[in-house]
C-alpha cells in the first residue's frame, strides 16, 4: 500500500458527508449572514449593506417581548426536561440491577422519538381540550365545575408539548453519564461512612454533569428554533422567535427573517458555549 | 440502609410509571379514539367501537389525498437513507485514524444537530431563491432531511466502530487483500447487523421529519407536511386514524430495526 494512499485516505472517505454538510448547513448559514444585511423594499430584496434589518429588531417592542417569551420557553422546558429526565435517569442506572431490564426500559423512552412530532403534538388536543378527558375527569369528580381552558392553546400547553418532544434528548444523556460512574467509587464512600445523600451530592452529581450539560445544550437549542409546537399547542397566542421567522419567510422578507435567524444563531451558541465553559463535557465524547 | 433504598426505589419506580404513562399517553388515547364507529367525534365518550374510520383514511374526500404525499415521503426516506448509510459508513471509518480536521467535521455534525431548525428551513430557501432554483421535497427537502439525519447516523457509525475489532481487518490484509477487497469481505459483513439498524432509523428519522423540510418542500408535500395541513381543515377521527396508521409504520420500522440487529449478532457471535 503506498503511503499517499494511507495519508489521502481519511479524507477521501469523510469527504462525502464533509461536502453534504457544507452544502446544506454551512453556505446557507453563511447567506442567511449575508442576506441579513441586504435591502427589503416590500417584495424584493436587494444586494446592499444597511444596518437597518437589525436596528429594527432591536427597536421593535413586539419582537423584543417575543425573543423574551422564547427564553421564557427555554427557560421553563429546560427545568422541567431537567427534573423529570434526572429522576428517571438515576431509576433506570442506578435502581435496576440487570442490563436486560435497563436496556429495555431504555428503549421505552426512546421509541417516541423515532415517531412523528405532528402527531405526538396532535395527540394531545383529546386530552387536555375543553371537552378533553383531563377536563371530564376534573368535573367528574367534582374538582372544578367550569372546564379548564388554560390546559390546551396556551403557554401551558407548549411548554408540556415541548417536554414530551425533547426530553429524550436529557434523558439519554444523563443516564449515559450515570451508567459510566465507577460502582466502586459509592461502595467506597459508604464505607466511610456517607449517608445516602453525602453520596449523592459529592459523588453521583458531579460526575453526572457533563451529561447534564449535554442534555442542556440540546433542549436549550431545540426549543429556541421551535415554531410547530408554539403554532399547534398555542393556538395563535402564543408567540416565538422560530414562528416570527416563519412568519416573516412566509411573506418573503428574507431580509429581516434573516436578521432574526442570525440574532437567534448568536443568542444560542452564547448559552452553548457558557455551558461548555462551566462544564468540560469532552470526556463523555 | 436497606429499608430507605427500597423506599426510594418504589417512589423512583412509581415516577417512571408515570413518566412512561405521559410518554405514552397520548398515543394510546388517538389509537382508541381512531377505533370508533362512524358516529364518532374528536373527544369521548366514545359512542361505538369499529373500524370505520381506518377505512376512511383511505377515501379521498375525507382526509384529502394521503397516498401520494405518503409515496413521496417513501421515495425520500429511501434515498436520504442510501446517502446517508453510505456516507456515514465511510466518514465513521475516516475516524478510525487522526487526520487534520477531523475535529471540525466532527463539530460540524454536531452543529447540525443543535442549530435551531429554522435556520436550515431559511438558509435553504434563501440559497434556492438565490440560486433561481425552485425548492422541491426531492431537492430542497433532500438537504434538509441530510442535516437531521446524517449527523445522528455518523455518531452511531462512530461508536459502533469504536467497539469494533480491527484483528480481523489487520489479518486480512497481512494476507494480502487490498483496502476494498478487506472492505467488502471483512468490514461490511461484520458491521452489516448494525448498519441494517442505522438504515431502518434513518428511514424512520426521514419519514417523519417535518420542522426542517416545512418551509422548503416546494409545491409538494411530504407526509408529515400534508398531515400538518389537515390539522386545521379535517375535524373527523379520520385525522386520528391517520396518526395511528403512519404511527404504527414508523412501529414496525423501529421494531425491525431492534430485531434485525439483536437476531445478527447474536448468529454472529454463534
Amino acid at each position: 500500500m503506498s503511503k499517499t494512499w494511507t495519508v489521502f485516505k481519511p479524507y477521501l472517505l469523510a469527504a462525502p458527508q464533509a461536502i453534504a454538510l457544507a452544502v446544506f448547513l454551512v453556505f446557507p448559514i453563511v447567506l442567511i449572514g449575508v442576506v441579513s444585511f441586504w435591502e427589503f423594499n416590500g417584495y424584493s430584496m436587494t444586494p446592499a449593506f444597511t444596518l437597518d434589518n437589525y436596528i429594527g429588531i432591536f427597536t421593535s417592542q413586539v419582537t423584543l417581548k417575543t425573543y423574551l417569551n422564547t427564553f421564557k420557553f427555554v427557560g421553563l422546558v429546560w427545568l422541567a426536561t431537567l427534573l423529570i429526565a434526572y429522576p428517571v435517569a438515576f431509576f433506570l442506572s442506578f435502581h435496576i440491577k440487570k442490563l436486560k431490564w435497563q436496556v429495555l426500559l431504555f428503549l421505552i423512552c426512546t421509541i417516541p422519538f423515532w415517531t412523528s412530532n405532528i402527531i405526538r403534538m396532535i395527540s394531545w388536543v383529546p386530552l387536555l381540550g375543553k371537552a378533553g378527558l383531563v377536563n371530564q375527569l376534573l368535573m367528574g369528580v367534582g374538582l372544578i365545575n367550569q372546564p379548564l381552558e388554560f390546559l390546551l392553546y396556551s403557554d401551558f400547553a407548549v411548554v408540556l408539548g415541548m417536554v414530551h418532544l425533547y426530553i429524550i434528548f436529557m434523558i439519554a444523556p444523563i443516564f449515559n453519564s450515570l451508567m459510566r460512574i465507577d460502582r466502586t467509587l459509592i461502595t467506597a464512600a459508604e464505607d466511610m461512612g456517607a449517608s445516602g445523600f453525602d453520596v449523592f451530592k459529592e459523588i453521583i452529581l458531579p460526575l453526572s454533569a457533563p451529561g447534564i450539560a449535554i442534555g442542556s445544550i440540546f433542549v436549550v437549542t431545540l426549543v429556541m428554533g421551535e415554531f410547530v409546537t408554539v403554532r399547534l399547542m398555542g393556538g395563535g397566542q402564543a408567540a416565538s422567535i422560530g414562528k416570527l421567522i416563519q412568519t416573516q419567510i412566509g411573506s418573503l422578507q428574507y431580509p429581516l427573517a434573516a436578521a432574526n435567524a442570525i440574532i437567534l444563531l448568536t443568542v444560542t451558541l452564547v448559552v452553548v458555549f457558557s455551558i461548555l465553559r462551566v462544564v468540560n463535557i469532552r470526556k463523555e465524547l | 440502609m436497606m429499608k430507605s433504598r427500597s423506599l426510594s426505589f418504589y417512589l423512583l419506580a412509581a415516577f417512571f410509571a408515570l413518566f412512561v404513562l405521559f410518554l405514552y399517553g397520548p398515543m394510546i388515547t388517538i389509537f382508541i379514539l381512531s377505533l370508533q364507529g362512524p358516529d364518532g367525534t374528536l373527544t369521548f365518550p366514545i359512542r361505538s367501537f369499529g373500524f370505520y374510520w381506518l377505512g376512511q383514511v383511505f377515501q379521498e374526500q375525507r382526509v384529502g389525498n394521503f397516498v401520494e404525499p405518503f409515496k413521496r415521503s417513501i421515495v425520500l426516506g429511501l434515498i436520504v437513507t442510501g446517502l446517508v448509510a453510505s456516507m456515514s459508513t465511510l466518514a465513521a471509518m475516516a475516524f478510525r485514524q487522526r487526520f487534520r480536521g477531523s475535529t471540525v467535521l466532527f463539530y460540524l455534525s454536531i452543529a447540525a444537530l443543535i442549530v435551531p431548525s429554522i435556520l436550515i428551513s431559511l438558509g435553504l430557501g434563501v440559497m434556492f431563491q438565490l440560486l433561481g432554483w425552485s425548492t422541491s421535497w426531492l431537492t430542497s427537502g433532500l438537504g434538509a432531511h441530510l442535516t437531521w439525519a446524517l449527523p445522528i447516523a455518523f455518531l452511531i457509525m462512530l461508536g459502533i466502530f469504536n467497539r469494533f475489532n480491527p484483528t480481523y481487518e489487520e489479518a486480512a490484509k497481512d494476507l494480502g487483500a487490498n483496502d476494498p477487497k478487506t472492505f467488502w469481505e471483512i468490514v461490511l459483513p461484520l458491521i452489516l447487523p448494525s448498519l441494517i439498524g442505522v438504515s431502518l432509523l434513518t428511514f424512520t428519522l426521514s419519514y417523519d421529519e417535518f420542522t426542517r423540510t416545512s418551509l422548503v418542500s416546494g409545491q409538494y408535500n411530504t407526509l408529515p407536511l400534508e398531515i400538518f395541513g389537515m390539522t386545521t381543515n379535517v375535524t373527523s377521527p379520520a385525522l386520528y386514524a391517520l396518526g395511528t396508521l403512519t404511527t404504527l409504520f414508523s412501529f414496525t420500522m423501529i421494531i425491525l430495526a431492534y430485531i434485525t440487529v439483536s437476531q445478527l449478532s447474536k448468529r454472529q457471535r454463534g
